[in-house]
């Protein structure tokens, strides 16, 4: 399972302090999601984009993962423009499409993109793992940290056991369908990760006691606060403060 | 079943961020230090789980699994369902930061309510009481999701309306899938592991 897809780089952004990048987008993310109108969601879907410039990213990746995510927004495509109070535009059927509701759901797609850009750009870019660390240095509760820790670097031990599984089934010839059969085989294909997971999450505890686990990991990489990261968080913060005007 | 970014009103999202601070503090209490690994782990189980298609028709959904997660891990669903949500915001997008709280308790609520409702008849009940109480659990966790799922849109805006219901329409056949399948996955754990199944306490 390979999930870490935009971290492999050595743009600018790449290099940046994890601490800094959460210092920089939480605000920026909060003020584009309050935005109303259009203008400064479009002001944002620029600034990310150029956000997304400076990652140097893979755009076939970047594109796909856009495509995903448009798909909820298409869904309002259908939906808000009808039914909107306001200004009629055109007709079809017994359907009005209103201009604001148009103008409601542009800004929807422009707030959605802007935002999951800049997090592609800004958090896709560091490895999972230094975000944690981040994370403990940003006062989250130790306990949330090491839940995501260790959430994390079982997802893919998990996955390969759900591939065993998987195969195991293929190869007695498992067909799914729309039948109880299909369904209570998926049951018990899901209890049993669950049985593995929870044995496995026992031998960890015991390891863990076996090495004198004090509630905290040691780190072998410590972070260093540098110029770049400076400027980086300064101009994050003047341009959210220049979105937050518009 | 999450709502993506830009999508909702700040009122909605601040209430939302509010309530899962609320639901993760009581998880997080709940939660030892020894319970750690054991809480994280079945998350990544869980969220490998969500990755199989089930088909349905000439069509196919993707498991939630809410409720049995819920019926596991109780208050504690909370903080699991954080992180699991977290790691779809950095990694693929799928709901995000600002609206991490909204998606956690549209997930995580549900699941509380069916620990309270289906955990004990499902670990004290005979086959068929403990099979009826984890359809229950599946098909509640889904049910309350879009239903909370559909008064955030609504909550947002009046236009949201039609969405809002396509919505809930849509999650009905998911409720009845995940009722079955939870159904059958509580009487294999109650066979094959009944400690998994105290857990939340």
């Amino acid at each position: 399972m390979h999930l870490e897809e935009f971290a492999e780089g050595s743009s600018f952004l790449h290099r940046l302090d994890p601490r800094v990048k959460f210092l920089a987008i939480i605000p920026y993310v909060l003020v584009i999601a309050i935005m109303h109108g259009q203008l400064g969601p479009f002001a944002a879907l620029l600034a990310s984009t150029l956000l997304t410039a400076v990652a140097r990213l893979d755009m076939r990746k970047l594109l796909s993962r856009l495509v995903t995510v448009n798909v909820f927004v298409f869904l309002l495509w259908v939906f808000i423009p009808f039914s909107y109070p306001g200004e009629t535009i055109f007709q079809i059927g017994p359907l009005t499409a209103t201009r604001e509701g148009i103008l409601y759901a542009l800004s929807i797609t422009l707030k959605t993109n802007a935002i999951v850009l800049a997090t592609i750009a800004i958090l896709g870019t560091s490895e999972v793992f230094s975000l944690a660390h981040a994370l403990i240095h940003l006062k989250v509760p130790d306990k949330l940290v090491h839940l995501f820790f260790f959430f994390y670097r079982y997802m893919t031990v998990l996955h390969e056991e759900y591939s065993r599984l998987k195969n195991a089934m293929l190869i007695r010839c498992f067909k799914a369908g729309t039948n109880m059969h299909t369904y209570r085989t998926y049951a018990y294909l899901v209890g049993m990760l669950i049985v593995r997971s929870y044995e496995r999450s026992q031998r960890i505890y015991q390891a863990m006691l076996c090495r004198g686990f004090q509630g905290r990991f040691p780190v072998a990489s410590h972070f260093r606060l540098r110029k770049g990261d400076v400027v980086f968080g300064l101009s994050m913060a003047v341009v959210t403060v220049m979105l937050a005007i518009i | 079943m999450h709502i993506s970014e830009g999508v909702l009103s700040a009122p909605v999202l601040v209430t939302g961020a509010l309530l899962a601070a609320g639901g993760i503090a009581v998880g997080l209490k709940k939660m030892d230090y020894e319970k750690i690994p054991e809480v994280a782990v079945l998350s990544s189980a869980f969220f490998v789980a969500s990755l199989i298609h089930v088909p349905i028709g000439p069509s196919s959904v993707h498991l939630v699994l809410n409720g049995l997660l819920g019926v596991l891990l109780g208050w504690m669903a909370f903080p699991a369902i954080l992180v699991a949500l977290t790691l779809h915001a950095v990694l693929f997008q799928f709901g995000g930061l600002s609206s991490l709280g909204v998606n956690t308790v549209i997930m995580a609520t549900p699941g509380v309510i069916a620990y309270y409702l289906f955990n004990l008849p499902i670990r004290k009940g005979n086959h068929l009481l403990s099979t009826l109480a984890g359809f229950g659990a599946g098909a509640t966790g889904i049910a309350l999701g879009a239903i909370l799922v559909a008064l955030s849109l609504i909550s947002t805006g009046e236009s949201f309306l039609g969405v809002a219901k396509l919505v809930l329409v849509a999650h009905l056949p998911v409720m009845v899938i995940e009722g079955i399948i939870t159904g059958f996955c509580v009487i294999f754990l109650k066979k094959v592991k009944p400690e998994v199944l105290e857990v939340g306490k």
